[in-house]
This record gives C-alpha cells, structure tokens and sequence, in this order.
C-alpha cells in the first residue's frame, strides 16, 4: 500500500508532509512509556511533546563499514543523531554495533559523534564492538562501570532499564549467548523490584529466536524471560538484524530497531544475512531510529520507528 | 616442467619452493593474517555467502590451509580444539594456518557461529 496520506497525526502533521521532510534524515527509534507500557512511533511524529518519559533507542551504526550497501556509515549515524537530538529525549540507547571491527578509530568517531549530542547514551556491545582485546576497546569506552563483559542496569522515571551483553563466547553452531555468570546476576537484579515495575530490557542480538538458520536469537534467553515473566509490563529492545521486528507475547514485547548503516534481508529471503544492497535512494527508508515514551495513563509505551526517510 | 630452467640457472621448481611461500603471502592484501605460514602444501577455503566451501577439507599434516573472505562482512575463523582465532578478515582478507597434527578440527564464525567448517588432518 502506498503512503496513506490521509494517515494524520494528532499535531496535524500529515504523515506524507512528515516523510517529505525527513529526506536524508538519520534513523533512531523512540519509545514512550505510558502507564508503564513502552510504545514505539515515527520519530518527529506524535507523542514527543506529550506528557511522559520518552527516550531514544539507535542501533548498528557500523563505524568502518565502507561497501556499496552504505559508503557513508558516519553520514548516516549523524543524521540519525540530529533527528534524535532534535527530539530531546531523556536519554538514548544504543544497542550494539557501533563500529565494524573494533578499530580505535571507529570508536573514536562514534564516542565523538554520540557524544555531540549531549545526550546520556546507555551502551551495550554487539559483536562487531569486541573483536579485539577481549572487547576491552569497548568496555574502555563505553561501558565504564558496568558488570562481566558490559551488562548493568538502571532506574529512570519509575522505570527499571537492564542491559545485557548476549555477544560473548559465541559457540560453533549457536545463537546469541547470555552464560551463567550473566544470567545469575540478572534474577538477582530482578528480585528486588515488585511486579508493577516496568521492565525495559535491551541487548544486541533478539533476545527471542527470530531465525535460528542465520542465528538470529539468545540460545539462553528463554531462562532471562523466566524472571521476567512475573511482571506486568517487559519491553524487549535488540538490534542486529537491522530491520523492524515486533512480537507480542503476554506482558512481554519485543522489538528490533533498524540500522542507522545498513538493512539486511528479511529472514530467509536472500542465500546469506550479507548486507543489503538497495537503490540509493531507497536507503534512507530502510535505516532507522526508534523513540520510547513513558506516559502515566492507560495507553500503552509508545514505540516509533523512524526511517532515515519516507 | 621439473626440466625447465629459468635464465638465472634456477629449475622453476626449486624457484618455486624458495619463493612461493613469500609470494603469496605479498598477494595478501595489507592487513591480512598468517599465523602460521611455511613451504609445503597449501589448501585453500573460500568464504562466500556466509558460508565456507568446501565445508570440509581433508589435507597431511603441515599443510597450511588458506580460509579467503569473499564477503561484503566480515568474517573470523576460530578453532577451539587448538585455541587459535583469527583476527577479522574483511572483503578479500585472508587468513591461514598451518596444520602439523592429525586429527578433526571443526571451526566456525566467530561473528556468524552458524557458519561452521572442518579440516581434517590424516597421516
């Protein structure tokens, strides 16, 4: 279906005229938190200036990938920024894969170019940010004061936020790997807080199996769900795959933001998960942001996905 | 061939033993990795779709095998049985080891572990 332009936010804004000025945008996801259920929408759209907690969720940005899939990852993430920025959430997230190859150079660039916008910034490592040194490049950088190899968590607005690494001690055959050590420290971290609690959980790779064949999952995340199950309200943000996947399963929703680099097939839809390649002027659309927004009523968190562009 | 001489005096086979090996490791592109790297025989593994071909390869002991990236993405191999890892190789890197003992060496991915690979080494 085309773009429906009679779609119409409730500010007015025609989501056509929306998409036209997002041209070369960059992409982030915004999440609003409303009667303890994250929601995700357009960034730029409805519910930044509603009364809530909105925060920011970017993902994959890639710093170093230079193939025709995206020659310009560093473009890309800047925009994405400023549309972030321009937001002013309370804070964002970044799931993981910020550089490709765990160069000092690529952290650079990301701590110089997250760091412009002033914005609190929660981390946790993809596996492209611990290729060398033990991932100690990355906890150096970004994950000062953390847990085990970068896992933490946080309280903000009444909200509990848990970041997990699920990209360490990869086995042959395997998916995404949370280990003992993690997940011990995770029951116990969730032990203190009551059932009305929102949980807001995020990590790299999905924590739920989105396809097993390119190991698009946590071979060990069903045991996280466990101590999440007893809570009203769990919100599940990954990256990775760089595309928009959602699930609903009782209290638990899951998502995956875009890339602010590059999308990747749908799952089983090309012979291998390899970037890819679309027209240039495609691009902009398949790359995202997502923005989150705690609103204390009975709506639910507000999740929005937005585009680099329409 | 093993007749022909080049105009220095050296058999082509013997100029091929002392400086093949260097040849192709000056092939590599910069950044490439040898961990272990010699004379002798030389199999090569080709990654290409996330996927290493052939899957398997059979080879005697001290021969190095050569695993070539393809790839827009990056790609590692890790063998745990004889804790070595590669560094990431990215488009047209490559990577080779040199395998003395005999034995079954399975492999993998370490940023894709579905991608998996064996070496077998017999006598």
């Amino acid at each position: 279906m085309a773009i429906d332009d009679a779609i119409r936010d409730p500010d007015g804004i025609d989501r056509r005229g929306f998409l036209k000025c997002m041209s070369w945008a960059g992409s982030a996801m915004i999440w609003t938190v409303a009667g303890g259920i994250p929601r995700s929408g357009l960034i730029g759209s409805a519910g930044a200036a509603t009364a809530g907690f909105t925060f920011a969720q970017i993902s994959d940005s890639h710093l170093g990938f230079n193939k025709p899939a995206n020659p310009d990852v560093t473009f890309t993430l800047k925009s994405a920024l400023d549309r972030v920025a321009a937001e002013k959430p309370a804070f964002l997230i970044h799931t993981g894969d910020i550089t490709h190859l765990s160069k000092p150079a690529e952290f650079d660039t990301g701590a110089q170019l997250i760091g412009a916008t002033k914005l609190t910034t929660h981390y946790v490592p993809g596996e492209h940010d611990i290729l060398e040194d033990d991932g100690k490049s990355y906890l150096n950088r970004f994950g000062k004061g953390t847990k085990g190899q970068g896992w933490y968590s946080f309280d903000a607005q009444g909200v509990h936020f848990v970041g997990l690494v699920n990209v360490v001690d990869l086995k042959a055959g395997g998916m995404g790997n949370l280990g003992q050590e993690q997940l011990q420290w995770l029951e116990r971290d969730l032990a203190s807080k009551s059932a009305s609690t929102p949980i807001v959980v995020f990590a790299h790779i999905p924590l739920w199996v989105v396809y097993a064949e390119w190991g698009w999952g946590t071979q060990d995340g069903a045991r996280a769900l466990t101590y999440l199950k007893r809570f009203g309200s769990v919100t599940v943000l990954n990256g990775h795959i760089h595309q928009v996947m959602q699930k609903v399963e009782g209290h638990v929703a899951f998502h995956t933001a875009r890339s602010t680099a590059f999308p990747q097939p749908a799952p089983g839809t090309a012979p291998s998960p390899g970037p890819k390649l679309v027209p240039a002027g495609e691009l902009q659309g398949l790359l995202g942001t997502a923005r989150v927004s705690l609103v204390r009523n009975d709506a639910p968190l507000a999740i929005v996905d937005t585009p680099l562009a329409g | 061939m093993s007749g022909f001489v080049r105009p220095g005096g050296i058999a082509r086979r013997a100029w091929l033993r002392a400086c093949g090996g260097g040849l192709a490791a000056g092939l590599l592109p910069t950044g490439a990795v040898r961990a272990a790297t010699g004379d002798g025989p030389a199999a090569t593994v080709s990654i290409d779709n996330f996927t290493f071909a052939p899957a398997s390869v059979t080879i005697r002991p001290g021969t190095t095998v050569t695993w070539t990236n393809h790839d827009d993405s990056p790609h590692l191999v890790v063998l745990p049985a004889l804790n070595v890892r590669s560094q990431a190789m990215d488009t047209d890197q490559a990577f080779s080891h040199r395998f003395d003992a005999a034995g079954e060496f399975d492999y993998f991915c370490a940023l894709h572990p579905y991608m998996k690979g064996r070496v077998i080494v017999k006598r």
